[in-house]
């Protein structure tokens, strides 16, 4: 991995980037994480390829949120080795570390700062330098501005920028989460069941939101809604009992037979 | 109240920021008390005693430490119920150099050894007292040994995040160790007497009112320096951060903050304010003991924010003052029942006014100064983007 003088990672802050040279940006190899002897993953090999975009599915308890705590760093594995290109060992940084490196995230349940403003959401989101020095003194560039606005823009909530973002609907929220990460400017986003709870138009923008992102970024999501899935995905990837089933086209997975047996059998019975 | 809110005058005061308001106030008053002490004589119906002048003197630092509170609880979440430790140690620092002017007048007349020293006889002063008959140097250790205590407590306890109650209660048991600790004499803080008998503050005789007045002012303007302090760090982008450390802690490390050195550094600069709360009030009141550090003290000034509203700085200098003078006459006819009837206040302040007394102000300082700091206009900023980019494939446009 590359190192500064003092041996701490460098970040994509300090002009780093991950090392795309295969076309691959996120590498997890025999990942194994166990709780308590509970296998939560379990030798998990996972490549994601740079601006593609991927569904990961599974059943409860398959390891896929466990898969996105050790990608962002929360949960640290047992065994495994997860990068960042080719170069960039995440297991050495801290989450908020991960986080700058351009690595962003959704949770499953809509997280923002329920007080301040969408605006105010947006700006502590934006890429740069996280440190107290920086926050003490800064004052927003017209760049940032507008930037900003581009956000709000592409996520339709230019309207509520004012509005304190506790003041949003569930599906509002879902959207500002997303903002927040594109403002970070991440390479990869994990995005964690996007459109829980939300209406059957939402479900549709957050596709179209979705898909328009991949290219740019790569796009990883987790959603249980099998409909949802048929929408957006070019490759899903299938977990079972942590590890990896079946990866391929939607058509190529519903055809597989272990699927069929472990996971859309148990939908359709 | 409507009618007044809508002329023009209203308008104007509406606009002003909390910060020139409060400010504005604290000066005004001290002017007022300050004048009206010196300039009327007793009897005259504008006359403010000593004895008042005193008693807000003291009120002012409970401010400034209601403050403190304020920036850590109601900003970051963190409930301490350990500041009084901060405060204490503030005024330990002051009141060792002050027991070192008193020189030798004190009782036994050493020259080089305070009192409770002499009296344990000991030979020399430990070497933790080096250098505290030099002024600088304990205005230092007013800022260092609360800074200090805060940096290595919050590191271990931010670092393995711990947060919530569990926080809470090891503030707690911080000062309760720390009560233990001073409360021995072989500690060389003066054991359970704490430190006392002071004589005078850099020259000026303590018992003299014109010494206690100038010592009312200068907390006055200590209480001003730290709110315009505590305002610029809350309205700043820093005191965003901290806001969203509050709401979702775990989303702000996602995003890319450091949760931890945001908590650290904000719990450090919270307990230095305390620490000069600590060292205005001992000069004023006289007396340094292990009793400051008892956690009843602690919840007290968390009662203080809680009833002056938390969140909204100014809120937490109103609580403090009201609640004190509140128990300043109630121990005075009442003295057993205070703390069931500050008990009662703060049940019934958090089931009627859950926002506290600052809750019933205008609703547009509740945000402090936060619209004016990013002059950021929405309509022509957002009206251009919009226009350039409608080519963009964009899911919000459909609605």
């Amino acid at each position: 991995m590359v190192v500064d003088k003092k041996g701490s990672p460098l970040l994509a802050e300090q002009n780093i980037k991950p090392d795309t040279r295969h076309g691959v940006i996120l590498y997890v190899e025999d990942v194994s994480v166990s709780f308590d002897g509970f296998k939560a993953l379990n030798d998990l090999n996972l490549y994601i390829n740079d601006g593609e975009l991927r569904c990961l599915i599974g059943a409860n308890g398959a390891g896929k949120t466990t898969l996105m705590d050790v990608i962002t760093g929360k949960t640290r594995p047992d065994f495994g080795k997860v990068s960042f290109g080719q170069q960039v060992d995440l297991l050495q940084l801290s989450e908020s570390e991960i986080a700058r490196a351009g690595i962003g995230r959704k949770f499953q349940q809509p997280t923002v700062f329920e007080e301040l403003t969408v605006f105010e959401n947006i700006e502590l989101s934006l890429k740069g330098d996280k440190g107290i020095i920086t926050s003490l003194f800064h004052k927003l560039s017209s760049e940032q501005k507008d930037r900003i606005a581009d956000v709000l823009h592409t996520i339709g909530l230019a309207k509520e920028c004012y509005y304190a973002a506790g003041r949003l609907s569930h599906g509002q929220k879902q959207w500002l989460e997303i903002g927040m990460l594109l403002a970070a400017e991440p390479r990869v986003l994990l995005v964690d069941e996007p459109v829980a709870g939300m209406t059957a138009q939402e479900t549709e923008r957050t596709a179209e939101l979705l898909t328009s992102l991949a290219g740019e970024h790569s796009v990883i999501v987790v959603e249980h809604d099998m409909a949802f899935v048929r929408s957006i995905a070019r490759k899903v990837t299938v977990l079972h009992q942590g590890s990896v089933l079946a990866e391929g086209s939607m058509s190529e997975i519903q055809s597989n037979p272990d699927v069929i047996q472990v996971y859309l059998g148990e939908d359709q019975g | 109240m409507s009618t007044f809110i809508q002329s023009p005058f209203g308008q104007k005061i509406q606009k002003l920021s909390s910060l020139h308001f409060v400010i504005g106030c604290l000066l005004i008053s001290t002017l007022y008390a300050t004048v009206c002490n010196l300039a009327f004589t007793e009897g005259s119906f504008l006359h403010v005693s000593d004895y008042t002048i005193s008693l807000f003197g003291k009120y002012l630092c409970y401010a400034l430490l209601a403050l403190a509170v304020d920036l850590v609880w109601g900003y970051c979440g963190i409930l301490s119920l350990g500041h009084g430790a901060f405060f204490a140690l503030g005024g330990y620092a002051m009141g060792m150099y002050l027991m070192r002017q008193i020189g030798d007048r004190g009782v036994y007349g050493n020259p080089d050894l305070p009192d409770f020293m002499v009296f344990l006889n000991w030979s020399e002063m430990p070497w933790y007292w080096a250098g505290s008959d030099n002024i600088l140097w304990m205005v230092a250790m007013v800022f260092i040994g609360p800074g200090l205590l805060a940096y290595v407590f919050g590191n271990l306890a931010f670092r393995s995040r711990v947060s919530g109650v569990y926080l809470s209660i090891m503030t707690q048991a911080v000062t309760y160790a720390l009560m233990l600790a001073f409360f021995r004499n072989e500690m060389g803080f003066g054991g359970n007497n704490g430190l006392t008998d002071f004589k005078e503050i850099f020259g000026l005789s303590l018992q003299n009112p014109s010494t206690k007045l100038v010592l009312f002012v200068a907390t006055s303007v200590a209480l001003c320096i730290g709110y315009i302090i505590s305002h610029y760090i809350v309205s700043s982008k820093m005191g965003r951060v901290v806001t969203a450390i509050r709401d979702a802690e775990s989303r702000t490390r996602f995003v890319g903050f450091k949760t931890e050195h945001y908590k650290v550094w904000i719990f450090v600069v919270s307990a230095m304010l305390a620490g000069v709360a600590g060292a205005l009030y001992v000069p004023q009141v006289g007396i340094i003991n292990p009793g400051e550090f008892s956690p009843l003290n602690s919840i007290e000034m968390v009662i203080w924010v809680a009833i002056g509203g938390r969140g909204t700085l100014y809120g937490a200098i109103i609580g403090a003052v009201l609640v004190s003078y509140a128990k300043t006459r109630f121990t005075a006819i009442m003295p057993e029942a205070w703390l069931f009837a500050l008990g009662g206040l703060f049940v019934l302040s958090t089931l009627l006014l859950p926002k506290g007394i600052a809750g019933m102000l205008p609703a547009s300082w509740a945000k402090g100064s936060e619209k004016e700091n990013d002059g950021i206009e929405p309509s022509d900023n957002y009206e251009n983007k919009r226009s350039e980019s409608n080519n963009i494939s964009n899911p919000a446009e459909a609605k």
